[in-house]
């Protein structure tokens, strides 16, 4: 049999324009941006616009170019316990926050599993919903609602739960911020372990019953193992950009709340150190490598 | 408990958290009080004070334009992306290419941010509205790919060989059957893309310059200064856009589909 056409990309030279097209875009603004990160850690901060000593000027100074760079940036953020004890707590904090998300997510997203078929749309779009609305509006809400003069506070002082005198002392503190980030990250946690809980076979759950399985054993031995790959792809989701995140702990969070986010965000914004910044940027992304490969395994799988 | 009733528990609570805050918030925007915790009646003298905040409203037209570009350039390359992904499992650079795709949807955005930066200053292009159209253009991108990738991998391939059998020339096929049956997922990567590029404080701080402050900018250095009904408003005009918009494009998309299903209901009668 002779060649079969399979799709509208065969033979056509425009096969190749749809492959080079998103390819380059994304290698010159995504991946390229990397080394120049990479190579601007390196460098020396200068009092200038950009703020840091050139590193490379042609092929010429090549020696010249290799000497000045240095990891002088590197050593600063080893020697200054600010900057270890700031990806310290935001791996802990991300860490505990992905453990509450699985938490509260979970049983949300197996009763929406477990719900009338007919309704099940209605509850995905009410879990959507709020993730398009705006992040920082999110945050926002929160601040109404925590601070010390509050809605919170006059919600307990009505109910007589708290003293007149008394105020609730959560804003700016750790609990605000882990108040937020689970708040903004439920439905990124809730939609994989609601697709992966979808997917399972309720006569497996049947046939555990009918062989006198207690229910919370059937959910030990048959649904939490199928929803794994749910709970893995949610919890990455999650992990990974908490690790980073700057608007929660900036607006929920009070000075002791230290995550390195908001570090970066300082020391480029406040500080002007852009060397120093970028620095801080490589080790967290070589901190998040880990998680960000067991997030795309698992997404090739699910594919 | 019934299982039943430890479902419905669950429920309500999870869906009072997450929406008892913006409703809150919503109700407060229409407080006569410059008092977050006091209800001085109703009023819209926020929204009307709102009107007359000029710098509030230029942020909002450059948030706009900003939002309209990226989700265009983003739909076009998002779903190229996602040709890729679905019609080449096999092309020298296949594995860099998903990482690129992946990557950016968890990447915490104080790297991407600096890091396009970075590239601009490099290449000294001057920072403003264009370098945050680039920006949003890049990460949304792939949140289009994705969208669109689910939905051609649900898709039936032999009315591509259908009209390709019967003479029809690639690209013709491609823009009368496949654009066509993948369109509800463009329109709504679309729709993701400019949501996302509406929302999107970090990024767009670092690769924005003069004259070029889209408004979850403008709104963040407003918080910053404390909680007033003033930013209450802007955020309910904001959610209010986004979620008539979210309910439109789910309807259509429901009448889309059922449109569908009877058109396919005819056309079996019509060949039996």
């Amino acid at each position: 049999m002779a060649e079969t056409p399979t799709s509208f990309a065969k033979a056509s030279p425009s096969r190749w324009l749809i492959v080079t097209i998103p390819y380059l875009w994304l290698v010159l603004f995504f991946a390229a941006p990397f080394f120049i990160i990479f190579k601007i850690s390196l460098s020396d901060t200068a009092i200038a616009m950009p703020p840091y000593e050139p590193v490379f000027e042609g092929f010429a100074s090549l020696g010249d170019f290799l000497s000045k760079l240095d990891f002088e940036n590197y050593q600063s953020l080893w020697g200054d316990s600010l900057y270890l004890s700031a990806y310290l707590s935001s791996l802990r904090i991300a860490a505990i926050s992905t453990l509450l998300l699985l938490m509260i997510g979970y049983p949300m997203a197996l009763a929406m599993a477990r719900a009338p078929s007919t309704i099940r749309p209605t509850l995905m779009m009410m879990v959507i919903l709020p993730f398009w609305t705006s992040f920082l509006i999110r945050v926002y809400a929160w601040i109404g609602i925590l601070k010390p003069e509050g809605l919170l506070t006059a919600a307990l002082h009505a109910v007589g739960l708290m003293a007149p005198d008394q105020q609730v002392e959560i804003y700016r503190t750790d609990y605000a911020v882990f108040i937020g980030i689970v708040y903004s990250y439920l439905p990124f946690m809730v939609l994989p372990l609601y697709s992966a809980l979808e997917k399972l076979d309720g006569t497996l759950l049947e046939a555990a019953s009918d062989l006198g399985c207690p229910p919370w054993k059937a959910f030990w031995k048959i649904t939490f193992p199928l929803s794994l790959p749910g709970v893995i792809a949610g919890s990455m989701i999650c992990f990974i950009p908490i690790t980073g995140e700057f608007v929660i702990p900036d607006l929920l969070g009070g000075p002791e709340t230290l995550m390195i986010g908001r570090t970066l965000w300082v020391e480029f914004f406040g500080n002007r150190d852009w060397p120093l910044a970028s620095a801080v940027a490589v080790v967290l992304l070589l901190a998040l490598v880990v998680p960000i490969v067991i997030f795309q395994n698992q997404q090739q799988k699910v594919r | 408990m019934k299982p039943g009733r430890f479902d419905s528990t669950v429920l309500t609570f999870c869906f009072a958290f997450l929406y008892l805050p913006i409703i809150i918030l919503v109700v407060y925007s229409f407080n006569a009080s410059k008092l977050v915790t006091v209800w001085g009646g109703f009023s819209l003298q926020w929204y009307r004070s709102l009107w007359s905040n000029e710098s509030l409203m230029d942020a909002a037209w450059v948030t706009a334009r900003v939002g309209v570009l990226s989700a265009t350039i983003g739909t076009v390359l998002g779903t190229l992306a996602a040709l890729t992904l679905v019609r080449f499992p096999r092309f020298p650079g296949r594995i860099p290419f998903t990482g690129m795709i992946y990557a950016p949807l968890v990447m915490p955005e104080v790297i991407t941010g600096l890091s396009m930066l970075l590239l601009f200053v490099a290449l000294d292009i001057d920072r403003g509205f264009w370098t945050v159209v680039i920006a949003h253009t890049t990460f949304t991108m792939c949140y289009v790919a994705i969208i669109v990738q689910s939905r051609l991998l649900t898709f039936d391939r032999s009315l591509e060989e259908a009209a390709l059998d019967l003479g029809c020339p690639p690209v013709k096929t491609f823009f009368k059957i496949t654009l066509p049956l993948i369109l509800p997922a463009i329109v709504s990567g679309w729709m993701l893309a400019f949501t996302l590029s509406l929302d999107d404080l970090v990024i767009a701080s670092f690769t924005t310059g003069p004259g070029a402050t889209t408004l979850p900018i403008k709104i963040y250095s407003q918080v910053r200064l404390g909680v007033t009904p003033e930013i209450n408003a802007v955020c309910t005009i904001l959610i209010a856009l986004v979620t008539t918009g979210v309910i439109i494009a789910s309807i259509s998309a429901k009448r889309a589909e059922l449109r569908r299903i009877h058109d396919e209901h005819v056309a079996l009668r019509g060949t039996s």
